[in-house]
């Protein structure tokens, strides 16, 4: 019955979001206040009727109702109650809801908390988002129902992919799609923008935060699933440029550049139809992001089975979504007047720069996923695109970037002082100078371009740092004062800080990856093996039986010198169920290097393969992250977007009319 | 005029993809040359038992010969169409092809080799699917060409087709082989 329910709300969200779609943009344009606020109520009670859709889902997985098919083919009794619920979006049909989910909860706020918009824009905005929901509740409907039934109900489902049994990768898709689905209020925006034909500081001021904490909840997602490849896949690899990897990288790159031309578009009013267009782009990455590797064009590991007559709807979702709004930035985007001139060197010629770099970084990334079936089918030869592709086209590109992160919010806006940014800066590159050295020497000369990695990541740090210590005029004003300014600085600005800290610390994880040491041999227990000198001792192997799976797990102790330096257990894990192996491996961690340790298999003569690494650094790939995500969010609370929205939004200034 | 035509060119980039996209879903062609992480790289070690405890397959024994690995398993019916391909590779053209049984019972391996013929110069067992996941394999068949230093320099996802063998896999064996 409650599944019934859910399907039945899951209709009438359809129903609702093609009346929200429609009525307030006609009322939009004939000034009818009734009709625009109707995008209002219908956005909530939308939002309201997907939970309950949503809602009745859990309730199948929790109650394990296997006459629910989906439920059938993706849980099982035997799993914990956790891997019950995260089951639920941990296959195509679950996690579509859980995507129209997210859009409608963005919906909804934008409508409750949206009281300072332009009536016409909120209307035009939630028409929008009502379109997007339409779309992708049709999808749900037509052809990925989770509400379909089993006659006769099995006793027992067919569990959840034991891959997908880690909370890790639990909470990596939610995060994703809060990204992903948040990108969807910037093109909204975009979109409402290009019908209304205007675009104003106002307009920045609402775009910002939103892709803002999108871009947050992207970070996070895409550092978790490279996190869980890290911990999981048994090799110590964490980016492999892996197709599904890609679509939600490449989103976060343009997503990046919208962050920083929304800046310039709500501080000078210029830059106005890149900013529309890069909204545009954004969100089309994040659908492709979600849809290209389903639709069976790209196959990758992660990809979802796929029946047919999904691919053709996707493609045409994809056509009038992406085409249409693109359609409409061509016929409108030339009449947008543009704002406020500046200088090539100045504050928003280095943004400028970051925008072209970061989206065309993105363009080689999608060049690299795409290329395998392009060179194909043009005849030409097969190549293979992976590391070596990427690290010949997207690294250098971002060797210029980060050497303008530094730089770049040291410049003036208008006209900047090039030559005073760098006088400021000769701290930071007698520091990186130092970093080189040191790095050389420790390295003993090892690779020179991982040694320049850490140069540029030293370079970013230092810099941020100056100019951070600059404006909090640190050590140059009585304590006091370098407190109260700090107090009173914009909380943009410490966010940015700390987001352009964790680039560098990010930078600094990703390059020491090359003075990385692995042995893998095997090993009988008693055994010892070194790596980087630390010597592991394997004292057992175990079998373990739990009710879902049966663990073999060795016991490692690491020691060095005298000290026992840790104790370590990987296990691998056979799932009789489905048939599968997961590998949980056992890593000690200091901060500045991981010990990490996979299990192998056995030689069947009681020795056992042990895959053993030193990785220096890694951590610092996901602390760099959490910094990202933790400076946005400090961003986010800065009370320029909370306070006098509406005073300023009002007011005349920057707003012009498009005809 | 000519800034109206800049601000059509997203549009106008996006038909074309658009377009390509469409053809490449209708054509129904599988997309099965996909590239491997692991291109130019050292194949992931792996030992092998094989069939009555026997000596199965490793990566040391292949060392210094170009082999031909395909993941293969009883079970999987796209196999049994390579079958006769395979047969005819290794009876013909002499191929270096070396199986490993991918999550199969040792007893239906062996009963699937003896009804359709056994192309295989050596067989490994991995029951687990470790040394699957190790190649990052997608699906059964697919099939991987190993130089003499241990390298893996090809790799082909799906039933082998003539056509592939002809164009991509029996020109990078014989110039593997010479050299």
């Amino acid at each position: 019955m409650i599944v019934e329910i859910g399907h039945y709300a899951l209709i009438l969200a359809l129903c609702l979001a093609v009346l929200q779609s429609t009525v307030p943009l006609f009322g939009a344009a004939r000034r009818n206040m009734a009709w625009m606020t109707l995008a209002q109520s219908t956005a909530v009670t939308q939002f309201v009727l997907i939970a309950v859709a949503f809602g009745a889902l859990i309730n199948a997985y929790v109650t394990s109702d296997f006459s629910v098919a989906n439920v059938y083919e993706n849980s099982s009794t035997l799993k914990p109650l956790l891997y019950k619920v995260t089951g639920v979006w941990g296959n195509h049909e679950g996690s579509m809801i859980l995507w129209v989910f997210i859009l409608s909860l963005f919906g909804a706020a934008v409508a409750l908390f949206g009281v300072n918009l332009p009536p016409a824009l909120r209307a035009r905005v939630l028409a929008v988002q009502g379109m997007i929901g339409t779309g992708f509740l049709l999808f749900i409907l037509l052809t990925s129902d989770p509400f379909r039934r089993l006659v006769p109900a099995p006793l027992q489902g067919e569990g959840l992919n034991p891959v997908l049994q880690d909370p890790g990768l639990a909470f990596h898709p939610p995060f994703l799609y809060l990204g992903y689905v948040g990108f969807s209020i910037a093109f909204s925006f975009a979109v409402a923008a290009l019908i209304e034909g205007r675009v104003d500081a106002a307009w920045a001021r609402w775009v910002r935060p939103w892709t803002l904490a999108a871009w947050c909840t992207l970070t996070v997602g895409i550092a978790m699933g490279s996190w869980w490849s890290y911990y999981t896949l048994g090799w110590g690899g964490w980016w492999f440029w892996d197709p599904v990897e890609n679509a939600s990288f490449m989103p976060w790159l343009v997503g990046t550049a919208l962050l920083h031309s929304a800046i310039v578009v709500e501080k000078r009013d210029a830059l106005k139809s890149w900013t529309i267009l890069l909204a545009i782009i954004t969100f089309s990455l994040s659908l492709v992001g979600t849809f290209l590797v389903r639709s069976g064009v790209l196959t990758s590991v992660h990809a979802f089975a796929l029946s047919p007559g999904r691919g053709d709807f996707i493609l045409a979702l994809l056509l009038v979504a992406i085409g249409g709004s693109l359609g409409l930035y061509a016929w409108r985007a030339p009449q947008l007047k543009g704002g406020g001139i500046f200088a090539p060197i100045s504050r928003e010629g280095a943004l400028v720069l970051n925008n072209l770099l970061l989206c065309t970084g993105c363009a080689t990334v999608f060049l690299g996923t795409l290329y395998p079936l392009f060179s194909e089918d043009l005849g030409g030869p097969k190549l293979s695109v992976g590391f070596p592709f990427f690290n010949r086209t997207f690294v250098p590109l971002m060797v210029p970037m980060l050497m303008a992160v530094a730089v770049g919010p040291m410049l003036a806006w208008k006209r900047g002082d090039l030559r005073g940014a760098l006088q400021r800066l000769w701290l930071a590159a007698a520091g990186t100078l130092l970093a080189l050295l040191v790095a050389f020497y420790v390295t003993h000369g090892g690779p020179v371009l991982a040694v320049l990695g850490l140069g540029l990541a030293a370079w970013v740090f230092l810099g941020v740092v100056i100019e951070w210590t600059d404006r909090i005029r640190l050590g140059r004003t009585p304590l006091a004062e370098t407190w109260r300014r700090a107090r009173t600085m914009p909380r943009a600005a410490h966010g940015m800080t700390l987001a352009h800290l964790g680039l560098a610390i990010t930078v600094a994880g990703i390059t020491a990856s090359a003075w990385q040491q692995e042995r893998i041999d095997v090993v009988h227990p008693g055994g010892d093996l070194t790596v980087a000198g630390y010597v592991f001792h394997l004292d057992d192997v175990k079998t373990i039986p739990s009710p879902d799976f049966t663990a073999e797990r060795a016991d490692i102790t690491v020691r060095k010198g005298n000290d026992i330096i840790a104790v370590m257990h990987p296990e691998k894990r056979s799932f009789a169920q489905q048939g599968a192996t997961t590998s949980v491996t056992a890593i000690h961690t200091n901060l500045l290097a991981d010990l990490y340790a996979a299990l192998g298999d056995s030689d069947g003569k009681g020795g056992w393969t042990l895959r053993l690494y030193w990785k220096p650094l890694v951590p610092w790939i996901w602390i760099g992250a959490v910094f990202m995500a933790a400076g946005g969010i400090i961003s986010l609370s800065d009370r320029r977007w909370r306070v006098g929205i509406a005073a300023r939004a009002r007011a005349p200034r920057g707003a012009q009319p498009a005809e | 005029m000519a800034r109206r035509l800049l601000y059509l060119l997203p549009a106008a980039l996006f038909v074309v993809l658009a377009g390509y996209f469409a053809i490449a879903l209708t054509s129904g062609r599988d997309p099965s040359l996909l590239p491997s992480a692991l291109i130019d790289k050292p194949a992931p070690d792996f030992t092998l038992a094989g069939f009555d405890g026997k000596e199965g397959l490793s990566r040391s024994a292949l060392q210094g010969k170009v082999a031909v690995i395909n993941f293969f398993a009883s079970w999987c019916v796209p196999c049994r169409s390579e079958e006769p391909l395979l047969m005819r590779l290794a009876e013909e053209e002499h191929v270096p092809l070396y199986g490993i049984a991918y999550k199969d019972k040792p007893e239906n391996a062996r009963r699937y080799l003896d009804q359709l013929g056994d192309p295989y110069r050596g067989v490994g067992l991995d029951q687990s699917g470790t040394t699957a996941i190790n190649f990052g394999v997608y699906g059964v068949p697919e099939t991987y060409l190993i130089d003499k230093q241990g390298h893996i320099r090809f790799r082909f996802v799906g039933p082998l087709t003539a056509e592939a063998v002809e164009r991509e896999l029996l020109p990078r064996i014989r110039k593997l082989e010479g050299s």
